[in-house]
């Protein structure tokens, strides 16, 4: 067992576990993006970002850093809250993010943060880059302006459904999320329909056709789900 | 065409058969021999060397070294410097464009100009510079920078 404070909190984990592990079981809230229960975590969005007091206020990804005896922790601050709102900002004036419009509209992690953190207004302008919608699924369709790259369906594929057909293409703010050698989705080969990373998705980014924007619940959950009764090999 | 690039990338990267590790030095191989690595070809890499197709896609888009589209006959490098951007490389690229009605990592219709943009050539003193094939051009303004590639492109490949 290893001892560790977080927001003053003395807590208790287990080696294995991350900051984020050891806060959840505490009770203390830090919010996350990229992160999924069930799949490996990637340290991408830092939404997670807390600060270690004993190591000069450096900050590092809750989601992605192991506990460590003795740790200091600040999980909730002003600062915190600041960079947190700022990222918030920046994911929401790289793409197109307008919620009125969106199939995911009361139903979006992204918009729930944005509520959760008080993020009112954008600070930054908007690129609105055009990007194309791929409709060619018989039942999925994936609207790359509303996609923050979290990488949630490109491991869910890969990790959980083993088909691999979801990549990154590209690099930078230029990044797409797409399918085999960058094939319409319904013309992929190794896409099994499996439909993870629907659920998978905290955006509008991927949906499911024919159904409405009040219904476009996503279970994010099933992950973990799947992952926990299926453990994966030794190795 | 596409049968027989299927069959000469078959033949090139069977050396990587199996190597999942050697994913780059195999697109290497593709893009020295044909020029460019069309989808066909990547489609072929991902099946001998066992990598999802996914991944091929990726790391050929990632790297600007890779292309997927044949070269054109000269290759315009635009510097997008920090010394160049202060003097005007903005500009630069907007003439290039009008000239040969594409921007940066495009090839002009005709087949005769790639355009790329690169970080300092080194030749700072002179920016704005570009390059074209192996030649430098600095101090370039919008005027000078088309009568230089109707120069180049007068006198073909
Ligand atoms: S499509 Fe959804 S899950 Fe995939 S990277 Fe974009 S936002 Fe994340
Ligand atoms: S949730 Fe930790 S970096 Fe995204
Ligand atoms: S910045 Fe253009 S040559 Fe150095």
């Amino acid at each position: 067992m290893i001892t560790l404070r977080i927001d003053d909190i003395p807590v208790q984990a287990e080696p294995d576990q991350t900051i984020l592990d050891a806060a959840k079981a505490a009770g203390i809230r830090i919010p996350t993006l990229c992160h999924l229960p069930g799949l490996s975590p990637v340290g991408a969005c830092r939404l997670c970002l807390v600060e270690i007091r004993n190591w000069n206020g450096k900050l590092v990804p809750a989601c992605a850093t192991p506990v460590q005896e003795g740790l200091d922790v600040v999980a909730n601050s002003d600062r915190l809250r600041e960079l947190r709102r700022t990222i918030l900002e920046l994911l929401f004036a790289e793409r197109n993010h307008i919620c009125a419009f969106c199939v995911a509209n009361g139903h979006c992690e992204l918009q729930d943060l944005a509520a959760e953190l008080g993020m009112d207004h954008v600070r930054f302008p908007y690129r609105f880059p055009p990007l194309p919608l791929d409709a060619s699924h018989p039942k999925f369709g994936i609207d790359h302006n509303r996609c923050i790259l979290c990488g949630r369906c490109v491991r869910a594929c890969s990790e959980v459904e083993g088909a691999m057909t979801w990549g990154f293409a590209g690099r930078g703010i230029f990044t797409l999320i797409e399918a085999d050698l960058g094939d319409p989705w319904g013309d992929a080969k190794t896409c099994t329909g499996c439909g993870k990373c629907v659920q998978a998705c905290p955006t509008g980014a991927l949906f499911e056709k024919g159904r409405a924007t009040g219904e476009q619940e996503k279970r994010p959950a099933i992950v973990a789900a799947l992952t926990e009764r299926r453990p994966r090999a030794q190795g | 065409m596409t049968v027989e690039i299927e069959a000469r990338v078959a033949e090139l990267v069977k050396p990587y058969a199996g190597k999942r590790s050697e994913l780059i030095q195999a697109l290497h191989r593709v893009q020295s021999e044909l020029g460019h690595i069309p989808k066909a070809a990547q489609a072929v890499v991902a099946e001998a060397l066992g990598v999802p197709p996914s991944q091929v896609t990726g790391v050929v888009s990632f790297y600007h070294f890779f292309r997927t589209a044949p070269a054109g006959q000269h290759t315009v490098r635009l510097c997008l410097g920090t010394a160049c951007h202060v003097r005007g490389a903005e500009r630069v690229l907007k003439a290039i464009q009008e000239e040969l009605g594409v921007g940066l990592g495009a090839t002009s219709a005709d087949g005769m100009f790639t355009v790329e943009g690169v970080r300092c050539l080194g030749a700072c003193g002179l920016a704005p510079v570009m390059m074209v094939d192996d030649e430098v051009y600095g101090r370039l303004d919008p005027k000078r920078v088309k009568r230089i590639l109707r120069e180049v492109g007068k006198d073909g490949g």
